[in-house]
């Protein structure tokens, strides 16, 4: 039995890579959680997509402004230095290449990058996209975070994408509760492993020709 | 004398016709202009295109619209919600045409109406089933999709403070929306919290100026009937 990352251990790991002074969106889900593990001393601009950069944490209860909510319409703080803006500049700072990292959740990720997370091609679903095809595509880097494995023990991390595609080669890493993946021309390299899961088993896992980093 | 002011929400949408085109504001409860939409309910127009991020939550607002069968068609980018059993339930009997947009090409087409862009490639959605059928082009390496502009008849807007010559400011992340609809409609109407004097409002923070602004009612401070 491997030991694997928590979502807060996974959440910790993806915040150890965003540097100071970088312009972030975290999508709802998942990544929120990694708000919680940026450390206080580092100047980090958290971005959501309703209109404002410099968001803050959530507010204490009956301190709540309806009008002031995150991407998941939960009630959000301002931190001094934040601006309002209205929808079309918010998305123009994605699709303009000005954002510099956004964290996803996946339902699956391509050897390529091809990104999968807004639909699972369910006949009878009623589809809803949101923001998720414009961050996708829109942020310098994309992160992407997820557990490695599905409810029945496949990799999400996948040759092809078989659920309906959110984003084309826009991936950029993959942060699992097993390892984390870099996307890149050459191919995916392994470049942390988690608790007692081995190179080879992921291997095994994702039938893919994996490298791992020096 | 401009005035833009009218006395009420029903007078300010007295003449939308059957079949108008209507961008209605908001993201979630934050600048959704709740009392314009019920004086839309209430004033009867049917045959409806809605444009709003959503497709209404719970059963009042949009979703009151929706179930009273006036909506033939709505363009969003997230219907699906845990309360939109409304919107949920028109669609699967067939009732209701959905046309889905990723967020940002929504906002993108919105504001291209409002500044005469005939239309515009977008890198969003493509490769992706909402890019179907669709005119792509590389572009120094990268793919586009063409996408149009969205006009409307009306746009129902939640501003903060307005003055009788239009202008408006907002409030926090209520914005969202309303700048950008305000321009792209024939006819904006804006609910505001508070009615300012001309030259009250200043000049340096008015976000939507009132050249894009038709009619402004005061509604008052009220919040959100329904939670989004």
């Amino acid at each position: 039995m491997s030991s694997k990352l928590t979502r807060d251990e996974i959440a910790a790991r993806v915040a150890k890579d965003i540097p100071e002074g970088a312009y972030v969106n975290l999508g709802i889900g998942l990544p929120t959680l990694v708000a919680n593990h940026l450390p206080a001393d580092r100047e980090v601009i958290l971005h959501t997509e309703n209109g404002m950069l410099g968001m803050g944490p959530a507010p204490a209860k009956g301190e709540e402004d309806p009008d002031l909510i995150n991407a998941g319409k939960q009630p959000v703080t301002e931190l001094p230095g934040c601006a309002f803006f209205h929808h079309a500049d918010s998305f123009a700072m994605m699709r303009g290449g000005h954002l510099d990292i956004c964290v996803l959740g996946a339902f699956q990720v391509s050897a390529k990058g091809d990104l999968a997370n807004w639909h699972t091609g369910a006949p009878d679903a009623i589809p809803a996209v949101g923001g998720a095809m414009d961050l996708a595509i829109g942020a310098k880097s994309v992160f992407v975070m997820m557990e490695l494995l599905t409810r029945d023990g496949k990799s999400k991390l996948v040759a092809d994408c078989s659920y309906p595609l959110t984003g084309v080669g826009c991936v950029s890493r993959v942060y699992t509760d097993m390892a984390v993946f870099d996307i890149t021309p050459e191919g995916v390299t392994v470049t942390d492993l988690f608790g007692d899961t081995s190179f080879e088993a992921l291997l095994e896992i994702t039938g893919l020709p994996l490298k791992l980093a020096q | 004398m401009i005035s833009k002011l009218v006395a009420s929400t029903a007078q300010a949408l007295a003449d939308v016709p059957d079949g108008a085109t209507i961008l209605i504001g908001g993201f979630g409860a934050a600048g959704q202009p709740v009392e314009l939409i019920d004086a839309l309910l209430e004033q009867g127009a049917k045959d409806l295109t809605i444009v709003n991020n959503n497709a209404g939550n719970g059963t009042t607002g949009l979703a009151a619209l929706l179930a009273a069968g006036r909506v033939r068609k709505i363009v969003c980018s997230f219907p699906r919600q845990a309360d939109s059993q409304v919107f949920d339930g028109l669609y699967r009997a067939g009732k209701i045409e959905l046309e889905l947009v990723p967020q940002g090409n929504l906002a993108e087409r919105i504001r291209a109406a409002g500044a005469g862009i005939g239309a515009f490639f977008t890198p969003t959605a493509y490769g992706t089933p909402l890019a179907q059928g669709k005119e792509t082009r590389e572009i120094n390496g990268r793919q586009y999709v063409l996408e149009y502009p969205l006009h409307a008849d009306y746009a129902l807007i939640k501003a903060d403070r307005g003055d009788r010559w239009g202008n408006l400011t907002y409030r926090k992340t209520a914005r969202n929306f309303g700048p950008i609809m305000a321009s792209a409609a024939r006819i904006a109407v804006a609910q505001v919290r508070e009615i300012a004097d001309l030259g009250q409002l200043d000049p340096e923070s008015i976000v939507t100026p009132g050249i894009f602004v038709k009619r402004v009612v005061k509604t008052g401070a009220t919040l959100a009937k329904e939670q989004a």
